[in-house]
């Protein structure tokens, strides 16, 4: 039986990828992008999105958060990796052996803000350096029984992998 | 003396280790220590703070009254508070408020811990609206996810080196083989720590602190009544730096996801210069009326060994990016100009979340009434702790004597 394809959280990201594989010669999913929000009294940006309130202190209020795709590339701020397994809520198969993943600090200039993510599968810390231009991709953060969870994911640009 | 000085008359611990008891005997334990080397009875004692621990279920969230009830229901005030690692500051700075308004003469804090082995993990349940528990459903980002991240930066910015990170390792173990308190009481060479497996890249095993059972307590009083006893020249705490960030804050902090966004400051909002652990110590600076070059020692969060390089700097013991010049000099060694982490740091405790910064001042105060034995700083006159709790937790304590 087929899993469901579904974001591992709602709304922080283009779900062009959610549901179930496009059908061979479908039109591919639009470009995949994080998504913030924007107050438009301050034009603060937040990610991951605030929906309620704004939080610069000197925001002059009244402000209306709406929707933005964050930019869709940045720099290496910083990476690690995580060689053990993560304690719960982190959704993996204590019977499979651990697989190592990367984690990626990127800065984005346009935002001015700092995000982590996950990196592609076979990025490892020693295709990265910091200040190294990545992008962001849709990509899978595992699967359990029933469900595909969707995520975020880093890779350098044009990089092999 | 300033005004806003209080005395502490007692200082105890339960020593640090993996005892797999509640952590209510630990807390229990190190009061009655504090209070023996006070010279009070608990009976004296006219108000208890209890450092949270989110660890142990309800007693555990009123840690005051837990303490208070192990100790023999006596009547006194009670408070509790939890901010993360930063709850032992939280608990001494209402306890100082307590004395400088006159509320009560003599409070009893106490912070205890039983921690589980292994990583940190958040509370259970299906809790997308918590940070703490996103962090891990969505990234698996383990706390040593995020001090790996700072010591990569550290590499790629000021040119920090593993062997560098090993070398607090090397120093802090030397230190902890000193103190009867600590769970690690070993050598340990940079051979062996670079021997060590990666736990996140580039920190190994004994780059990272491990999580302890533990207690701490402090039993402070005003400076009136620290004379009434007969006590006329206590070691007196002059500093309590509880201050939560400035925004935008810009470096990316635990448990969050992405930093705040420097867009949308408007007139006058640029970013505050430095960071928010470099804010933490310049309120307790400024509040105590001195400086780095004031001290005698400090004692830092060294979650990592890269870590204290960073507190070294955020401190002002010297400029950005020379942490690792200060170690490598020996400055922050035991025989050092201004020895960093005298009782061995985290990195020979391991983490008792909420006795950490009430540790931290216990070993001030041995040190300042110079009874701390093998690994005393001669002439000890002034300290510095400096921490930082999750979710926007500045902890500070300056104390003097």
């Amino acid at each position: 039986m087929a899993r469901t394809r579904t974001p591992v959280v709602s709304g922080w990201f283009t779900e062009d990828t959610a549901g179930p594989e496009p059908a061979p010669g479908a039109a591919p999913p639009g470009p995949f992008r994080l998504l913030g929000t924007r107050c438009s009294a301050c034009t603060a940006v937040f990610f991951p999105r605030e929906d309620a309130f704004c939080r610069n202190p000197r925001c002059p209020g009244d402000g209306v958060l709406a929707e933005v795709p964050l930019s869709p590339r940045g720099r290496v701020w910083s990476y690690t990796d995580g060689r053990y397994r993560p304690p719960a809520p982190y959704v993996s198969d204590p019977g499979v052996p651990w697989e190592p993943y990367t984690l990626i600090a990127v800065e984005l200039e346009a935002e001015g803000m700092v995000v982590l993510g996950q990196a592609a599968p076979g990025v490892g810390v020693g295709d990265l350096s910091v200040g190294m231009e990545v992008e962001v991709v849709g990509g899978v953060l595992g699967e359990d029984a029933d469900t595909t969870w969707l995520t975020w994911q880093f890779k350098p640009v044009g990089g092999a992998a | 003396m300033s005004a806003a000085d209080i005395a502490v008359l007692g200082a105890g611990m339960h020593p640090w280790g993996k005892w797999g008891r509640s952590f209510v005997e630990y807390g229990r334990a190190a009061a009655r220590v504090a209070l023996a080397d006070a010279g009070l009875d608990w009976t004296d004692v006219q108000s208890i703070v209890g450092a949270d621990t989110v660890r142990s279920g309800y007693p555990g969230y009123v840690a005051g009254a837990t303490f208070a009830r192990a100790l023999g229901w006596q009547g006194a005030r009670v408070t509790s508070v939890y901010a993360a690692c930063a709850s032992g500051a939280q608990a001494i700075g209402a306890a100082r408020a307590q004395i400088l308004a006159g509320l009560a003469d003599v409070v009893l804090v106490v912070g205890a811990d039983a921690a589980p082995k292994g990583f940190f993990a958040p509370a259970g349940g299906e809790r997308p609206d918590d940070p703490d528990w996103l962090r891990f459903r969505v990234l698996g980002a383990t706390n040593p996810a995020y001090f790996g991240l700072y010591a990569r930066r550290r590499m790629a910015v000021h040119g920090d080196t593993p062997e560098d990170f090993a070398q607090v390792k090397v120093k802090n173990a030397a230190a902890g083989v000193l103190n009867p308190n600590a769970r690690y009481r070993k050598a340990v060479t940079a051979e062996e720590v670079a021997a060590s497996a990666v736990v996140a890249d580039p920190l190994r095993l004994l780059d990272i602190c491990a999580t302890s059972d533990g207690g701490a307590a402090l039993v402070l009083s005003s400076t009136d009544f620290a004379r009434s006893r007969g006590v006329t020249d206590p070691v007196r705490i002059r500093a309590v730096s509880t201050v939560t960030p400035t925004y935008p804050r810009t470096v990316l902090d635990l448990p969050d996801i992405a930093t705040d966004s420097t867009v949308g400051l408007g007139a006058g909002g640029e970013p505050a210069a430095g960071s928010f652990r470099a804010s933490i110590a310049r309120a307790a600076y400024e509040e105590a009326g001195l400086g780095p070059e004031d001290l005698s020692l400090a004692e830092v969060y060294d979650l990592s060994t890269a870590l204290e390089l960073e507190w070294y700097e955020d401190i002002g013991l010297c400029g950005p990016g020379e942490g690792a010049k200060l170690l490598r000099e020996g400055v922050t060694a035991l025989g050092g100009r201004v020895p960093v982490n005298t009782s061995g740091g985290l990195s020979s405790f391991g983490e008792a979340v909420p006795a950490q910064a009430i540790a931290q001042v216990c070993e001030l105060t041995w040190q300042l009434r110079g009874t701390a034995g093998a690994r005393q700083v001669p002439g000890a006159r002034a300290g510095i702790t400096a921490n930082q709790g999750l979710f926007g937790h500045g902890s500070a304590v300056v104390a003097v004597r």
